[in-house]
């Protein structure tokens, strides 16, 4: 068995006095899915932001147990912006940097100094097709993109995500803002992008979830409640809490 | 038979509504006399300034003690003054401003960094002319000059930078700069690629600002080398570039406080001259930052 | 479909040189943000230094007393008194006479520009009010000597055209505009939400002003009134022309005074550094720095105290 691509051991966090996560340990296998599941407010996003220490960006806020990255702990990696850059970050709010939709995409290579016009070219179309909004905004490339849809803005994010070649993709509820078949399509390119990138869903759609998610990991209340095979979750699920909550009886 | 129509006012309806007509015109009435008389005072300082205005006024040798000639030692006094006082606080106070919206961690210190830039922002400008003897001239022993006339506008001038760069950050959403850090991006990078390019006219307007106040302090400079006369080369880069960094110097405003008190024979329009000058000026800087503002609330990016 | 992806090399890249900038530049910038907090501790420092060599010698209370005395003969060499007694009331009368000038006009015209005007005479009073604010403090002093001061002898019986009243109309005008600023915001401050609710229940304009906002904005209204006191206090150059500099108590409106400001910029020229004429000008501005900052921290406490409740 290989290790796991990502563990996380006993993790918590504060903000303040206030405990978002109480001690959250989990792994996910390399080019595996893993989907987390829960009610809003349970601590998933802190626990996205843990993962690549955006989290210090936040006064009072602080962390307890470990993260590790192929077994190394992220909190050891000296250079926080190469730990950043090995992981990709959707969150739910579509943001699109007041640039250009090309300037967009291509903000993080160029921090890391590509300025190669062919390779930036090729890698903004790649990102945008993964994105699925290439067709819509291929003409007008130098459009600022904040000016697109909300649904648009949220493919940008991806899109940008996805121009770091991450190891490690985090989407935190991507398809909030954007319409099913869209849904869909971005679904179908995750499945093909697991060929290359460990994929961390938080969703509180639990079909999608069921859908696309290797393994899934439930949190309610700050806690982690359960987290095994995705069928099994579903089908047998060890707690009487997590049953009730992917058939939607709460939450 | 009293009618039921609730759409017609009742007389308490038609009182409370005299009320307000009333409160609304009288308030537009203090607001009116009080820009008129500004503005007749302006238009009275023009007026009796036209005399005195020529090209030779402007680029003329100050003689007889103001009573003659131009202004053309203080206008440049007062060009290099500002220059010089921009060079120091603009970079310090822009700094300082992004270090407090972007970098200060929400404790006591940084509290404490906030108060401190209220504070100086009262202190009175005497007080900052007094600050600028004591420690430049007195401990460091500097001399009396340009340079330490332009730090000491630079202490004063150094919260109003500090206040209106935090307010032109403040504008960028934070959104914009948790997608940078989250994209690998550090705080510096994210501060120069999205956040900086778009408080830039904020910015901006701040230190016009701090121009058109730097322009027209008279107290901070007046013991800090300040003179009434000195003598400019008639020609040559000497007459552009007049004062060295440690020259006495004059300056515009402190050449309307000379001769604004009683001096035997000087004639009204070469005062009132003075005056205008520095007036349109400031003035003039001041639309300036108004039309960079304006043109910057058209132009919407996000 | 070919994928032309980088090679994964680019992405390694750990540590390019844009990431070790990061940290010389965060010690420049946090330098930069230590500046105010280091200025006035200097500036407190640096003024009570110079002042130091004669606080222990004056004689504070005593019938030639700093505080008790108007008898200000700072530059003898044998038996110089320091009594700022006169400057003082001076400085509060003036800023007095200002603040019944400003006060009024200022709140009206906020209240006027805020809550009546159209958008576009909105726009058009504001450039008309940072004109005033534009106005540099010596150009109030010259206007106060040539125009307001021929003014006051014609009509209000003055025999010397620069006096108090001189004195606190310049300073009126100069505070107007801070106190408009200040006062719009704390309107502006108030949420929207209470202007509906209050029209929803059918108050008319004048009533939402004065029922609903004066109380919500009242402790930012207060601050802009205070900030304008500290403003007019403080001034120095339109007082040092407008007031006479006479150092006597004032009997009537038309009486010329002078101030602690006015003092120090008159007499600060002819003081030999280090002499005890020099410090004298230096305690007077460590009271004045005192005053000042008393006031200021105040008005922020004031506002700070209306944030938290709301």
């Amino acid at each position: 068995m290989s290790p796991a691509h990502l563990e996380l051991r006993d993790l918590s966090v504060w903000y303040g006095s206030k405990k978002a996560l109480d001690e959250v340990s989990f792994s996910v296998p390399r080019h595996h899915v893993l989907g987390i599941v829960g009610p809003a407010n349970s601590g998933k996003s802190s626990l996205l932001k843990t993962i690549n220490r955006t989290l210090e960006f936040i006064d009072h806020a602080r962390t307890e147990g470990t993260v590790l990255l192929d077994g190394e702990n992220v909190r050891d990696i000296p250079n926080v912006y190469s730990l950043r850059r090995r992981i990709g970050m959707v969150f739910p709010l579509p943001v699109g940097l007041p640039l250009s939709i090309y300037d967009n995409v291509a903000y993080a290579p160029r921090r890391m100094g590509i300025h190669h016009k062919p390779q930036l070219d090729a890698l903004v179309e790649n990102c945008l097709r993964d994105a699925v909004l290439w067709d819509e905004v291929k003409d007008r490339l130098d459009l600022l993109g904040t000016k697109l849809s909300g649904g648009q803005q949220q493919r940008l994010t991806l899109a940008r995500a996805l121009s770091l070649e991450p190891e490690i993709l985090c989407l935190d509820e991507f398809s909030i803002a954007i319409d099913p078949v869209t849904t869909m399509k971005i679904e179908e390119v995750l499945m093909r992008l697991k060929e290359r990138m460990t994929i961390i869903l938080v969703t509180n759609l639990t079909q999608q979830a069921r859908r696309m998610a290797d393994a899934v990991a439930f949190i309610n209340a700050s806690q982690l409640v359960e987290w095994g095979p995705t069928e099994q979750l579903f089908n047998q699920p060890a707690k009487e809490l997590t049953g009730r909550y992917l058939n939607g009886e709460f939450g | 038979m009293s009618s039921a129509n609730p759409f017609i006012p009742s007389a308490y309806e038609l009182d409370k509504e005299k009320r307000a007509q009333l409160a609304r015109w009288s308030t537009l009435a203090v607001t009116v006399a009080l820009l008129i008389p500004v503005a007749l005072i302006l238009t009275l300082i023009a007026l009796k300034a036209q005399p005195a205005l020529s090209w030779e006024y402007l680029t003329g040798d100050v003689s007889r003690s103001g009573a003659a000639g131009g202004i053309w030692g203080p206008l440049m006094g007062t060009f290099y003054l500002t220059l010089l006082c921009l060079a120091i606080v603009a970079p310090i106070g822009i700094l300082a401003g992004v270090y407090i919206h972007e970098y200060a961690p929400d404790n006591a210190f940084t509290r404490a960094i906030m108060v401190a830039v209220t504070s100086l922002a009262g202190v009175p400008s005497i007080v900052h002319a007094l600050f600028g003897l004591g420690a430049f001239v007195a401990t460091l022993g500097m001399p009396k000059g340009l340079l330490t006339a332009a730090m000491t506008l630079s202490v004063m001038t150094l919260p109003v930078i500090i206040t209106s760069t935090r307010e032109a950050l403040s504008s960028v959403p934070k959104n914009f700069r948790e997608a940078c850090w989250n994209l690998g991006a550090s705080r510096w990078q994210t501060i120069r690629t999205i956040v900086l390019p778009n408080s830039f006219g904020g910015i901006l307007t701040g230190v016009i600002l701090v121009i058109a106040r730097a322009a027209g302090e008279t107290a901070p400079i007046m013991f800090m080398g300040a003179v009434m006369w000195l003598r400019i080369a008639p020609a040559g880069p000497e007459r552009l570039m007049p004062y060295g960094l440690n020259d006495e110097f004059m300056a515009l405003s402190n050449h309307l406080n000379l001769i604004s008190k009683d001096i035997p024979g000087m004639p009204e329009e070469m005062k009132f001259g003075s005056a205008l000058v520095l007036l349109s000026l400031i003035l003039f800087i001041n639309g300036i930052a108004s039309l960079v503002r304006l043109r910057l609330r058209r132009r919407k990016r996000w | 479909m070919s994928r032309r992806t980088p090679s994964r090399g680019w992405r390694a890249t750990l540590s390019s040189a844009a990431d070790w900038i990061e940290k010389p530049i965060e010690a420049l910038i946090r330098a930069c943000g230590w500046s105010s907090i280091v200025l006035v501790a200097a500036i407190f420092c640096f003024v009570f230094w110079y002042a130091a060599p004669l606080l222990p010698k004056i004689d504070w209370l005593g019938p030639d007393g700093f505080f008790t005395s108007t008898n200000w003969h700072a530059k003898e060499r044998e038996g110089a008194t320091y009594g700022v007694l006169a400057m003082i009331i001076g400085n509060f009368a003036v800023a007095a006479v200002a603040m019944v000038i400003a006060i009024p006009f200022g709140l009206a015209a906020a209240v006027y520009i805020s809550e009546f005007a159209g958008p576009r005479s909105k726009e058009w009073f504001k450039v008309g009010i940072e004109i005033l604010a534009a106005i540099p403090s010596i150009v109030w002093g010259f206007i106060a000597i040539t125009m307001i001061g021929p003014l006051l002898i014609k009509y209000a019986g003055a025999t010397m055209g620069t006096n108090l009243l001189n004195g606190g109309i310049v300073l009126g005008l100069m505070s107007i505009p801070l106190i408009v600023s200040l006062a719009e915001d704390s309107l502006r401050a108030v949420p929207d939400s209470f202007r509906e609710a209050a029209m929803a229940l059918g108050a008319n304009r004048w009533e939402i002003v004065y029922r609903v906002l004066f109380p919500a904005a009242r402790s930012g209204l207060l601050a802009a009134c205070m900030l304008g006191v500290g403003r007019a206090i403080g001034e120095t150059m339109a007082v040092l022309l407008a007031t006479g500099n006479k150092n006597q108590i004032p009997t009537s409106l038309t009486d010329p005074i002078t101030t602690l400001t006015a003092t120090i910029a008159s007499e600060m020229g002819d003081a030999e550094a280090g002499s005890p004429h020099s410090q004298s000008l230096f305690t007077i501005g460590l009271l004045l720095l005192v005053i000042t900052c008393a006031i200021n921290l105040t008005a922020n406490l004031v506002i700070r105290g209306n944030k938290r409740q709301s």
